[in-house]
This record gives structure tokens, sequence and C-alpha cells, in this order.
């Protein structure tokens, strides 16, 4: 018997490790599902989920949507760009509106950071973070953990590299909180003015040379450039990024021999990673997104299954 | 749902109603059954339900193999997201995985469980294997019937019928997870509330 004991899933930052543990080993076990002829539980019958995008996303919303339905929950979508936002009204009385609907879980992608925490206390519905800015993304970190177990075993003394934009990337920080938790030995690598400060604090190795970091390199994982949070000067040139720190053949071949290439997607293939590795055969991106549906069902599962107080 | 967890709460065994050797012989006896009413193990499939219909179902294809030379497909169930007491309970059942690496359809599925007493189970288990194909017919073992039954299911195998009250507990006892093979009844002190 085993239960989360928190309302929302808003950052792994808050999150314990037996809790992570236990939405992996619920994944694990829902995973099946998605391979059946018959992809469809009964479990979450009568539950509604809305899930309220303010940035565009074609993984994690329709992962979450399917995650949903395949636990048979209702689901309802609105984008910030067709709603009454677009109107004047507030986050609040937006969230206070879906809640009045009956929603029993909002899950929301905001361009502000920590806005995901802000609709948790407005609202008595469970709120499930889907990338708050450059603050988290929690779902994200937890699938990248479960592919990577399922491959390894474990995630305790695994050497990881996180390579690109460290500083604007919500996943980075999800997944440097997850699995230094879980005992792996995060190091990240970048140009010096997309990587954070006060990462020894957190354990974290910075490189600014990626040749340097990748030997001994259990994963290899690729940051998006996002070239949407770009427009501040911190990069010369894409072609110069492409340069020095684009993941291909020669620099993957410095890693481990067995390392896994991983991406959170979507791709700027030629940018930050190149088409024969993402295609290769160390690549696990496109199973990175079947882990997210898995790791989706266990979050819903755990966080609307049961009773409610 | 049948698993006696509670005889920490300092229940009191009441009567040994199967010692090993009469859990061996229902088995044995069973598997015969099934043999016998399916006129062989043609298109035949175990399913066991978790937990412990998983080593009862083990022991019924080792033994069809010893009678009939033959290897029946095994599968487990796990019927946690089936259950209709999800939204009641504030404690989450843990799910584990379901394992029925064959397909279902056209097959004739033996379920197997320790103790058959509402039904409720057993209804899960239905929906979920419907959910996995469309079995040709679905027959039902169990070592133990206790009766009190909450839904009009009933089984085809029956190791022992037991007459029970709801203030008991029947607890089977398997090697696999207890450490020896025995049917006790349990009952509850003054402490007791129900669990099937």
């Amino acid at each position: 018997m085993a239960s989360i004991k928190r309302k929302d899933i808003l950052s792994l930052r808050e999150m314990d490790l037996a809790e992570m543990e236990l939405i992996l080993d619920t994944a694990e076990s829902l995973r099946e599902i998605i391979d059946r002829p018959i992809k469809k539980v009964p479990t979450l019958r009568g539950k509604s989920i809305i899930t309220f995008f303010h940035e565009a996303s074609t993984r994690t919303r329709t992962s979450f949507e399917m995650a949903a339905k395949y636990m048979s929950a209702d689901t309802a979508s609105i984008a910030a760009s067709t709603s009454a936002l677009v109107k004047g009204e507030s986050l609040k009385d937006t969230a206070l509106t879906l809640q009045a609907m009956g929603a029993d879980c909002i899950v929301m992608r905001h361009g502000v950071s920590g806005s995901c925490h802000f609709l948790s206390r407005l609202v008595d519905a469970k709120v499930i973070n889907a990338g708050d800015g450059t603050h988290e993304h929690p779902t994200q970190g937890l699938l990248d953990m479960y592919t990577i177990r399922k491959h390894k075993g474990h995630l305790d003394g695994l050497k990881i590299v996180i390579v690109g934009d460290v500083l604007h990337s919500r996943v980075a920080r999800s997944d440097i909180w997850g699995l230094t938790k879980a005992g792996a030995e995060v190091s990240i690598a970048g140009p010096a003015t997309l990587l954070p400060e006060g990462m020894r604090e957190v354990g974290v190795k910075s490189h600014i040379h990626l040749e340097e970091a990748l030997p001994g390199a259990d994963v290899v994982y690729v940051l998006r450039l996002q070239r949407e949070r770009q427009s501040k000067g911190l990069l010369p040139s894409l072609r110069e990024y492409a340069r020095l720190y684009c993941v291909n053949a020669r620099r993957l071949s410095l890693a481990k021999p067995d390392a896994l290439l991983m991406h959170p997607g979507p791709m700027n293939r030629g940018v930050e990673i190149s088409s024969e590795v993402a295609d290769g055969a160390q690549s696990l991106i496109v199973e990175q997104v079947t882990s997210g549906v898995a790791v989706r069902m266990a979050i819903l599962y755990l966080l609307l299954g049961g009773a409610s107080e | 749902m049948p698993e006696a967890e509670v005889s920490k709460l300092g229940v009191e065994v009441k009567a040994t109603i199967m010692d090993r050797e009469a859990v061996r012989r229902a088995l044995f006896r069973i598997a015969h059954e099934i043999i016998e009413h399916n006129q062989g193990v043609d298109n035949l499939a175990l399913v066991g339900i978790r937990r412990r219909g998983v080593p009862l179902a083990a022991r019924l294809k080792e033994i069809i193999k010893e009678i009939e030379g033959r290897d029946v497909p095994m599968g487990i169930l796990d019927i946690t997201l089936y259950r209709d007491d999800l939204s009641s309970r504030l404690e989450q059942p843990l799910v584990r995985s379901t394992a029925v690496p064959f397909t279902l359809d056209e097959i004739k599925v033996i379920l197997v469980d320790d103790v058959l007493y509402t039904g409720r189970t057993i209804r899960a288990a239905l929906d979920a294997l419907m959910d996995l194909g469309r079995p040709q017919s679905i027959q039902l073992a169990v070592l133990v019937d206790r009766g009190h039954r909450e839904l009009p299911i009933r089984a085809d195998y029956v190791g022992k019928n037991v007459p029970t009250s709801r203030r008991e507990v029947v607890a089977v006892r398997l090697d696999e997870f207890d450490g020896e093979d025995a049917v006790v009844i349990e009952e509850y002190g003054v402490l007791g509330g129900e669990v099937s």
C-alpha cells in the first residue's frame, strides 16, 4: 500500500526520492497497457482533467491527454490563444472558472516561473506543472529518470552529462533535482553565458568545453537550444554554437561505448544534435516519448485514483 | 479481496482447515477436473490473480504437465486498476504489472485465485481479461470457497467449500510467500473490522 503525499506535482525540488520511486515503479507496472490492442483501463472513470497550455506543445500536452484517456478519465484542453485570457481575464479567474466546472485536475504550462504554485493555492483541483517558465518540468524529469533506469537498471552512481542551454531549461532543472536525489553524478556543459551559477552548491560540475565533460559519461542528455529565449545576445550565432556544442558521432564516441543519448524534444537537428546520432543506435529519443505516457499515467493514478480525504 | 494482512493485529487462529497434504491433493484433483472437463489441454491457458493466485496457477501448470506431458501457457493478472473500491480507500493499493504474454482470443482461460468470497475480485478480473482479448471461455478455479457472495459469480473448480461467518478470515498460506502450505481460519477480537 502506498500513496503519494501531496495534492499537486509542482517540482522535483520539493519531492523526496521515495515519492519519485513510487511514481517510477507504478509507471513500470502501467507501461504494458500502451502496447495492448485495447489501450484502456477503467481506473479513472468519471475524473475530469483539463490541460491548460499557455505555450506551444505537441508531446507534453498530447502525452497527458493520451495518458488520461488510457486511464478512462475525461479530458478537455484549452490553449491560451483561444481562451478568454485574450479578452483580459486573469489567470486566477480562469482557474476558478475551470474549477467551477468540476475539474479534478489541471495540467498547466505557463511562461512564468512559479505560476503553477500560484494556481495550486487558488484551486482545490490537483495541479500538475507541465513546465513553468525556466523553473521546472517535473514530469519530464521523471520520464527521463524512468527511461534511464529502464536501460541501466539503476540511477545511483551513473555519470550524466547535460549539454546545452541549461540557463533557460526547466527540463535541466528538473533532471538535476531528480537525478542527483537518486544518487547520479550530474554535470553540465555549454557556453558560459548559458550555464547558471550556483551549480557547485547542488553538487553539479560545470564545463565550458564539451570534450572535457563527455569521457566516462553513461548518459549524454542534449537540451534544445531555445531560440525563442535567445533575444539577449547570449550567443554569437547558431553556427558557432553548433560548431562547439553540437553532439555528433565524434563527440558521442568520447562517452562510454554503451552511453545513452537523450533529448527532450523538439530537436533542432544540426544545431544541438546531429541527425546521425539522433537516429542512431544509442538514441532513446523516441522511447522517451513512450515513457512519458507511462509516467503521466502513473502520476494521474497516484493523484486521482484514491479517495480524496 | 482475499489477502489477510491482519495477523499482526493479534488475530486468533481458530482452526487449520487444510494442511500441506490437503492443499496438494486438492490441486491434483482440480488439475484432473480441468483436463477432464476440457477434454485435454488444447487452447487452454492458466491466469493467476495476484498475489496468491499466481503460485497456485504455477503449481497447476506443473501438475497438468505431469499428467498430460504438455505445457500450458500461464499469465499473471493484477486487478488493482479494475477494483470497485478505489475511490473509497484512503491508502491506494500499489499497482503491479499484468503479464499475459500470449493472445487470449479463442482461448479457454482458467482463472486461478486462492479464496472466493464476495466475488468482487473475480468481477474485476473478468473485466481485466476482457480488455486483453476475447477468450472462448473463462472458468474459475479457487482453493477455497467461503461463501458470502455479493455478485452472481461461482467457481467451476473448488479445492474446499468452507462455511464461514463474516467475522472470520480465511487465510491461505503458501510456501512462496509464507513459508508453509496451509489454509487457516482466523477470527478478529474486539479490534475487528471486516476485511475480506
